[in-house]
């Protein structure tokens, strides 16, 4: 699978409110459906997602089985100072997926 | 026993009263059979069908068809006017045999419908009065949908969606770009004109890339995952296109939320992607008449009662083509000319005093994506509860591929041309 698509801004002005955006390809299959023989099909969701800036956590989501499948995400943080955002997507099945993108603040 | 007929027979039954109601209570001496007045707005392939379709039923109607272009310049094959396969001449159609056969045919703008005093206002500044006013007003952009794109834009960016000038002006982009350019294509999400469209289009452009500007590329800008007939498609864009045509999905970060007409920019969530020929094909909505008379909803589009075609907003006005929602019906020049011919047997019906059956409509859509080879699907339509659905079991789709493949796909090339020829000369002819 292609990896996680993240818009970061590459610069912005110390105290400037930036919106980073992700966007993850998966399934996000909820566990509800059935086979046409009647099967269960087995529930395969992200439920968590981190976004750290320089080891901090400033954003944190847990995902649950009505999200859509290829989760897009949009959040908004107050840029400081230089450095880099760190990206984690865990899930189901040991779906474990991971990005980063650094900023430059002036 | 079919769950779905004993309602459908209620329905017959409430219908029948209805419209037995209704020819009592219209007023207008002139609703007398003999003399009764119905206005056509648009005279595209629902439009000119409909009106063409209600003189033959009944040569006592008196039938109006406003369309303001005195040439018609059909969508089906204009991509391939774009890739250089065809002229644009070959596209084009008059409405003369449609006068000849007792249609007033008015080559003004509507600009006004009252639905109260049963009006057309036309550009001109006259009106003309209606028993029954069939709305086939096609689709206008939403140039307020895609920041950047406006009307300005389209001449820096065209959509090429209305066949004509636009069309003109793509071909023209692609033939001045040097080779080695990249042409993109922003595909909107649903519902829009057309859905396998932009995936034609794409092909035919990068036939014109491979034969004359073999180091430029297509690229796909798409707002949705899954496209009509994908499989079909990516199997032909394997063989023909491995290295010249690109798709992004939305799950890739396809769909272009803005765009910059000055620098030829198309901007998504997570890239911008400066190109040398931009084809932005924007959201879209019913054709602007059909929110003046009242009868687009809340969606820019017209949702209609699939047993007669009226409108669910304003009385005595009918809906036909891309401008109507609700149901599985594509937005295609053959359903428009399907339900241009059915509407036309309602209207004569209703003004005749008799209960319309509920049409079935079939709608077929080929797709050309190299010279010689092309696919096509098909299905019919009925109405069922308020909705337009597809008839169990009706449809049809090309074999992906197998033994003797290309003959098929040549054979349903050459089926798409004779299935052209025959619904422009139904329509125009």
């Amino acid at each position: 699978m292609t990896a996680a698509l993240i818009n970061v801004p590459k610069k912005a002005r110390n105290g400037d409110i930036i919106e980073i955006k992700t966007l993850t390809s998966h399934v996000m299959e909820t566990g509800y459906r059935h086979t046409p023989r009647g099967e269960v099909i087995p529930r395969d969701i992200i439920t968590s997602f981190t976004c750290r800036f320089e080891g901090d956590e400033i954003f944190h989501a847990d995902f649950f089985p009505a999200t859509a499948a290829n989760p897009f995400l949009s959040f908004f943080t107050t840029a400081t100072k230089s450095g880099k955002f760190d990206f984690e997507w865990i899930g189901d099945n040991g779906f474990s997926q991971t990005a980063s993108a650094s900023i430059t603040v002036e | 026993m079919d769950p779905l007929r004993p309602k459908a027979t209620r329905r017959h039954v409430v219908r029948g009263f209805a419209a037995a109601a209704a020819s009592f209570v219209f007023p207008c001496p002139a609703f007398a059979q003999s003399a009764a007045r119905v206005v056509v707005i648009g005279g595209g392939f629902g439009g000119a069908s409909c009106a063409r379709a209600l003189r033959k039923i009944d040569p006592r109607l008196h039938v109006t068809l406003v369309e303001p272009n005195r040439i018609f310049t059909a969508c089906p094959f204009s991509n391939e006017v774009i890739a250089g396969l065809r002229d644009i001449g070959a596209q084009q159609f008059t409405y003369d045999k449609i006068a000849a056969e007792g249609v007033t045919v008015i080559a003004q703008a509507a600009t006004k419908v009252d639905p109260q005093a049963r009006t057309v206002g036309l550009a001109d500044g006259t009106s003309l009065r209606y028993d029954r006013l069939v709305l086939a007003p096609g689709i206008d952009m939403r140039f307020d949908a895609l920041p950047g794109y406006d009307e300005a834009a389209t001449e820096k960016m065209p959509h090429a969606w209305k066949a004509g000038s636009q069309t003109m002006l793509l071909r023209r982009q692609l033939e001045a770009m040097e080779d080695g350019g990249v042409v993109a294509i922003a595909v909107p999400a649903t519902p829009y004109r057309c859905p396998p469209a932009p995936y034609e289009r794409a092909s035919l452009i990068a036939h014109y890339l491979k034969t004359k500007k073999p180091r430029s590329k297509v690229l796909i800008l798409d707002a949705k995952d899954t496209i009509p007939q994908q499989l079909l498609f990516e199997h032909a864009w394997k063989v023909f296109y491995p290295s010249i045509l690109e798709r992004i999905p939305l799950s890739q970060g396809g769909r272009v939320v803005s765009v910059e007409p000055a620098t030829n920019t198309l901007i998504s969530e997570f890239g911008n992607y400066d190109v040398q020929v931009a084809n932005v094909i924007p959201p879209q909505k019913a054709g602007n008449i059909a929110k003046l008379a009242g009868a687009a909803d809340h969606t820019g589009w017209c949702s209609i009662d699939p047993m007669t075609f009226a409108s669910t907003l304003v009385p005595n006005i009918h809906v036909i083509g891309d401008a109507v929602i609700g149901g599985s019906v594509p937005k295609s020049a053959s359903a428009a000319h399907a339900e241009g011919n059915a509407c036309a047997t309602v209207v004569a019906s209703l003004i005749a005093g008799r209960v319309p059956e509920g049409p079935t409509l079939e709608g077929i859509c080929y797709n050309t994506v190299a010279p010689g080879y092309a696919f096509f699907m098909a299905a019919s339509y009925h109405a069922r509860d308020d909705l337009f659905a597809e008839i169990v079991g009706s449809g049809f789709t090309s074999p992906i591929n197998g033994d003797g493949s290309d003959e098929v796909r040549k054979r349903e090339a050459d089926q798409a041309q004779t299935w052209f020829k025959t619904i422009t000369g139904e329509t125009f002819g």
